[in-house]
C-alpha cells in the first residue's frame, strides 16, 4: 500500500512537574495517500499530541513516524489549528502567504499563491482585511488557506471546527469535502465529533484508554455525496459511542 | 412595536456626562483654560505677588519675542532637540535591543537579572556626575544622561512585552517551518511586542524631556540652561518662555507619536 504517513508504535511521554503521564501508547497506523482519515476519541487522549508528532511540535518517545512525501516541498505537512491563530498584526493575504516565506519565492509569487488558496477557501475578496475584522468561519477558512498555500502533501486538523457555531460548522464541513476531491491531498482529521468523523472521512480510527490506542479502525464507504442524516451510519456511530463510553 | 421600544430607549436621558457631547466638552475645557490665564494674570496685577516672582501671562509675548530676535530662542529650541533627539535614539535602541533579548532567552534574563536589580534604581540623574567626568560639561554629557533614564523604561517595556508574547503564536512559527530564534524574533516576536514597547517608548519621550532640562542645568546648553541663566538674572518672564516651550515641544512630539502608534498598531481592533 503507498502510504504517506507510516507510524508505528508511536508512544509519547510527558514529564510535567516530576510527574510522568503516558498519552500514547504502540500506536500503529498507515495512511494511504490522498485518503481522509478521521480521528476520533475523547479529550486527553493525545489526538492532537499525535498530530503534534507529524508536524514537529512534539517528539516521540517510543516507535517511528515516517513520512513518505514524494515533492521536495519544504513543507510536505500542514497544520491547522483548533483555534484559528492567525497572526493578528497581518492583513489575510499576508497571514495567508506566512508559510511560503521560507520557500525562496518572489514577493509576487507568494502573494498571488496566497490568493490563490483565499480562492479556494472562497475568501479572495477579504485579502485585504485584518483578522480582528473577520467572523469565527472566515478566520478558520483563512486558518485553512494558510495551510493550502503552502501546497502540502499532508493536511493536519485539530479540531478546526470544534468552535464555531453549527451553521459555519457545516458549511466548512461541505467546503472541506470539496477541497479535498478537488486537491486530492492526504487530510488527517482530529475531532470528538462523532457525526463529523462519519459525514468527513472515508476512515474512522478511534483512540481510546490511557494511555490511548487505537480501539475501531474502520472504512467508510457511504458514497458521496454523503447526507448528514445517513443511515448507513448509525451502526458505526452506535459502536464508536460504545468504546468511548467503556473506556473513556 | 419593536420600533416604538427602540424610539423610547433612544428618548431616554442620558448620564449627564455623556450628554455633553464633544462641543460640550471643548467648550469647557476652553473655559478652564480661560479661567486659570485670568488667575494668573490677576494674582500679579493685584499685587497679591511681585510680578517679579511670577510674571503674568500678557507679559509673556513680548518676552518671547525677545528670545526669538536675539536667536537665544531657537538656539536653546535646537540645541535641546538634539540631545533630546540622540539621547532617545540610543536610549530606545538599546533598551529594545537588550529588553528583547532578555526576553527571548531565559540564559540572557537569569545572567542580567543581578545586574538589573543593582543598576536599575540608580536615577539617570544620578550619573551626572560621571558624565561630567567623562564627557565633560558637552552635549555628549547630557545625551549620556537621557539615554540612560530612557534605556530603563524601554528595556521593560520590550523585557516584559516579549515575555508575554502568545507561546501558541510561536507555535505557528515552528508549525510553518520558522524555528531558529533570528527567524521566530522577525516573525512572532517584534510584531506580537509591538504594542507594549511602544508604550515604553511613549513613556520614554516624556521622561527624556525631564532628563533634558536636568541634564542641561548642570551647563550645557539648551532650553534647560537657558532657564537657569535667565533665573540668575530674575527674568522669570524668560524662564516661564521657556517651561511653556518644552510643553508646547513635548505636545507635538506625542502627537506625532500617537499618530505613528496608531498607524503601526492598525492591525488592532
Amino acid at each position: 500500500m503507498d502510504s504517506v504517513i507510516d507510524i508505528r508504535g508511536l508512544g509519547l511521554t510527558f514529564e510535567r512537574d516530576g510527574r510522568r503521564t503516558e498519552v500514547l501508547r504502540g500506536l500503529d497506523l498507515a495512511i494511504p495517500r490522498g485518503a481522509f482519515v478521521a480521528i476520533v476519541g475523547a479529550s486527553g487522549v493525545g489526538k492532537s499530541t499525535l498530530l503534534r508528532v507529524l508536524i514537529g511540535l512534539a517528539k516521540a518517545s517510543a516507535g517511528q513516524v515516517s513520512l513518505a512525501t514524494r515533492s521536495a516541498a519544504r513543507q510536505p505537512v500542514a497544520l491547522v489549528f483548533q483555534d484559528s491563530r492567525l497572526l493578528p498584526w497581518r492583513r489575510v493575504v499576508d497571514t495567508v502567504a506566512f508559510g511560503l516565506e521560507g520557500s525562496g519565492l518572489p514577493k509576487a509569487e507568494r502573494r498571488a499563491r496566497a490568493v490563490e488558496a483565499l480562492r479556494i477557501v472562497g475568501l479572495a475578496e477579504l485579502a485585504s482585511r485584518w483578522p480582528y475584522q473577520l467572523s469565527g468561519g472566515q478566520r478558520q477558512r483563512v486558518s485553512l488557506a494558510r495551510a493550502l498555500a503552502v501546497e502540502p502533501e499532508v493536511l493536519l486538523m485539530d479540531e478546526p471546527f470544534s468552535a464555531l457555531d453549527a451553521i459555519s460548522r457545516e458549511g466548512l464541513q461541505d467546503e472541506l469535502t470539496r477541497i479535498w476531491q478537488q486537491t486530492g491531498k492526504t487530510i488527517l482529521f482530529v475531532t470528538h465529533d462523532i457525526e463529523e468523523a462519519t459525514y468527513l472521512a472515508d476512515r474512522v480510527v478511534v483512540l481510546a484508554g490511557s494511555p490511548g490506542r487505537a480501539v475501531i479502525d474502520r472504512t467508510i464507504d457511504t458514497p458521496r455525496p454523503r447526507r448528514r442524516d445517513d443511515a448507513a451510519d448509525a451502526g458505526l456511530i452506535a459502536d464508536i459511542r460504545r468504546h468511548l463510553g467503556k473506556v473513556g | 412595536m419593536a420600533i416604538t421600544q427602540t424610539g423610547e430607549l433612544a428618548a431616554s436621558p442620558a448620564p449627564t456626562r455623556a450628554r455633553l457631547g464633544a462641543l460640550g466638552s471643548i467648550g469647557l475645557g476652553a473655559a478652564g483654560l480661560l479661567a486659570f490665564l485670568l488667575i494668573w494674570q490677576a494674582v500679579p496685577s493685584l499685587g497679591l505677588v511681585n510680578p517679579m516672582m511670577l510674571p503674568g501671562p500678557l507679559a509673556i509675548p513680548t518676552a518671547f519675542r525677545s528670545e526669538i530676535d536675539s536667536g537665544m530662542w531657537l538656539r536653546a529650541v535646537t540645541g535641546s532637540l538634539s540631545h533630546y533627539g540622540i539621547g532617545l535614539v540610543i536610549g530606545a535602541a538599546l533598551g529594545v535591543a537588550v529588553g528583547v533579548l532578555t526576553g527571548m532567552s531565559r540564559v540572557a534574563e537569569d545572567l542580567t537579572s543581578w545586574v538589573v536589580r543593582l543598576l536599575r534604581p540608580i536615577p539617570g540623574l544620578a550619573w551626572a556626575p560621571f558624565a561630567i567626568i567623562w564627557f565633560g560639561v558637552t552635549p555628549k554629557a547630557a545625551v549620556f544622561i537621557i539615554a540612560i533614564s530612557v534605556f530603563w523604561i524601554v528595556f521593560f517595556a520590550a523585557h516584559g512585552a516579549v515575555r508575554a508574547v502568545d507561546r501558541d503564536l510561536l507555535e505557528v512559527a515552528e508549525a510553518f517551518g520558522f524555528r531558529s530564534p533570528l527567524e521566530k524574533l522577525f516573525k512572532i516576536y517584534l510584531p506580537a511586542a509591538m504594542p507594549g514597547i511602544l508604550v515604553g517608548l511613549r513613556t520614554a519621550l516624556g521622561q527624556a524631556w525631564m532628563a533634558v532640562v536636568a541634564a542641561e542645568i548642570f551647563g550645557v546648553p539648551g532650553l534647560g540652561n537657558r532657564m537657569i541663566e535667565a533665573s540668575s538674572l530674575l527674568a522669570t518672564d524668560i524662564v516661564v518662555v521657556y517651561m511653556l516651550t518644552m510643553a508646547a515641544l513635548y505636545g507635538i512630539l506625542d502627537s506625532l507619536f500617537l499618530v505613528t502608534q496608531n498607524w503601526l498598531l492598525r492591525w488592532k481592533a
